[in-house]
């Protein structure tokens, strides 16, 4: 299945410029997965978004398809096909 | 002709400055604007200037950098330079302090960070393994947060394997087998704010230095209490007397000669402005016997804390010394103290400051 992952100007410098990813994924996956995908491909772009215990930063979101993941199951969110992710920073710093 | 580089870290971003003559000052662009910026090192060994950086976005977390054409470009490896292992069970929230070691140790590079945790890189600080014995250790479930966080951020390499460390609030520590155990040395340094008498640990060291001549002589500012050791840390006795206040971040020593100290006094804790709003460093030529109070060039109006790595010492001669204020000014001095020009203001908060004499 493709995941198209949208994400925000400030970690374009990660992937070449894009703020949109396409992934081809086997089949249903989940959020984690979703980020490990993009991980192998831009590992500075996880480290922004994940810590190394793999915990999403504090203050950046994710929502499928509009549903922000920590009201869902976190990162084991499924992730339907054809879904878009979308990776924001939450309002914060001053 | 000689230039020297003060980098300066902001909560929102880095200052890189040069100067021929530690007077005039050209001061670059930001970088990294809107990232804070708590750690710089320098290193001129080995014929190059790499200009380290420990970096915090408040979204997507720290990392280090590093930059060998004096910020033209910088490079963050792949993997990022300090990651805790995955059993360690841990994130870095800041990294806190990187430090090169001696000369002689060429590509060897010391961090702190926080959650505290101290890291020694091979490769010029650009992979950094993680410090486990002092990782390890057990009393670390019984080190507590400062008002800035849990922070290792005194790294403080001497000879022979022997490396003394200083976090909040643990107080210091010490290896003499370059890492492997460790044992607190805190006895004779105050701390007030917890019951009973002197704890083995938990004092709230906020930096300390090792002296030029004689290594197993070490300085501490605490929170409250202004200590020097010469037994290598086993035992600290006050040097506060003829100080203003025994409060504040900063101690420097430096590297040239023996006995030379500076600190930066605050009112006390609860009242972190300098003494009368009147910004001075206070240096000492005979390892603190004796103080002497520095203000030439700095403000007369002045309410705003020096950070504990917000201070810094040059290798020039005379030895240059910088300060930089939370409300965004740097000071230079070009004579070990004895008057100052400013070198920036108006930044953001100033969170650290390097300096060194480019090779």
């Amino acid at each position: 299945m493709t995941v198209r992952v949208l994400l925000p100007r400030l970690l374009a410098d990660c992937t070449g410029g894009r703020s949109s990813v396409a992934l081809d994924l086997p089949g249903e996956a989940t959020v984690g997965a979703v980020l490990d995908a993009l991980a192998a491909d831009h590992p500075v772009l996880d480290r922004r978004v994940r810590d190394e215990t793999g915990a999403l930063r504090r203050h950046v979101n994710v929502y499928v398809d509009g549903d922000e993941v920590r009201r869902l199951r976190g990162l084991a969110t499924v992730v339907p096909p054809g879904a878009e992710v979308m990776v924001v920073q939450s309002v914060a710093g001053g | 002709m000689t230039t020297t580089l003060l980098a300066i870290g902001t909560r929102k971003g880095l200052w890189l400055a040069t100067s021929e003559d530690r007077r005039a000052w050209s001061l670059s662009a930001p970088h990294f604007l809107m990232t804070e910026v708590p750690s710089v090192g320098i290193d001129v060994r080995d014929g190059r200037t790499r200009v380290l950086l420990g970096i915090r976005s408040e979204h997507f977390g720290p990392t280090v950098v590093h930059s060998d054409d004096l910020g033209t470009t910088w490079t963050e490896p792949e993997g990022g330079a300090i990651r805790f292992p995955t059993d360690a069970g841990a994130a870095v929230e800041r990294v806190w302090q990187l430090h090169p070691d001696s000369a002689d140790r060429p590509g060897v590079v010391w961090a702190g960070a926080e959650p505290i945790s101290v890291w020694r890189s091979d490769d010029g600080g650009e992979h950094f393994e993680l410090c486990r014995g002092l990782w390890d250790h057990p009393h670390r479930a019984e080190w507590g947060a400062g008002y800035g966080g849990a922070a290792a951020h005194s790294v403080v390499p001497g000879p022979d394997g022997t490396v003394h460390v200083a976090m909040s609030t643990g107080g210091v520590y010490r290896t003499r087998d370059g890492g492997a155990s460790w044992q607190p040395r805190n006895a004779g340094i105050s701390a007030y704010f917890l019951p009973g008498p002197a704890p083995e640990f938990g004092q709230c060291v906020h930096k300390i230095a090792r002296d030029a001549a004689d290594p197993r002589r070490l300085y501490a500012q605490n929170h409250h209490g202004v200590h020097r050791s010469d037994d290598d840390g086993d035992t600290w006795t006050s040097i506060a007397d003829g100080l203003p206040s025994d409060f504040g971040f900063v101690m420097l020593a430096d590297p040239r000669r023996g006995g030379r100290i500076w600190v930066v006094p605050l009112v006390a804790d609860g009242q972190r402005i300098p003494p009368d709003g009147r910004l001075a460093v206070h240096r000492s030529d005979d390892a603190g016997e004796t103080w002497q109070r520095l203000d030439a060039g700095l403000p007369t109006d002045e309410y705003n804390a020096v950070l504990r790595d917000a201070a810094c010492v040059d290798a020039g001669d005379p030895v240059g010394v910088y300060v930089g204020t939370r409300g965004g000014e740097v000071y230079a001095s070009a004579d070990a103290g004895e008057s100052f020009t400013q070198v920036a203001g108006h930044l953001p908060d100033v969170l650290c400051v390097r300096a060194a004499v480019l090779p």
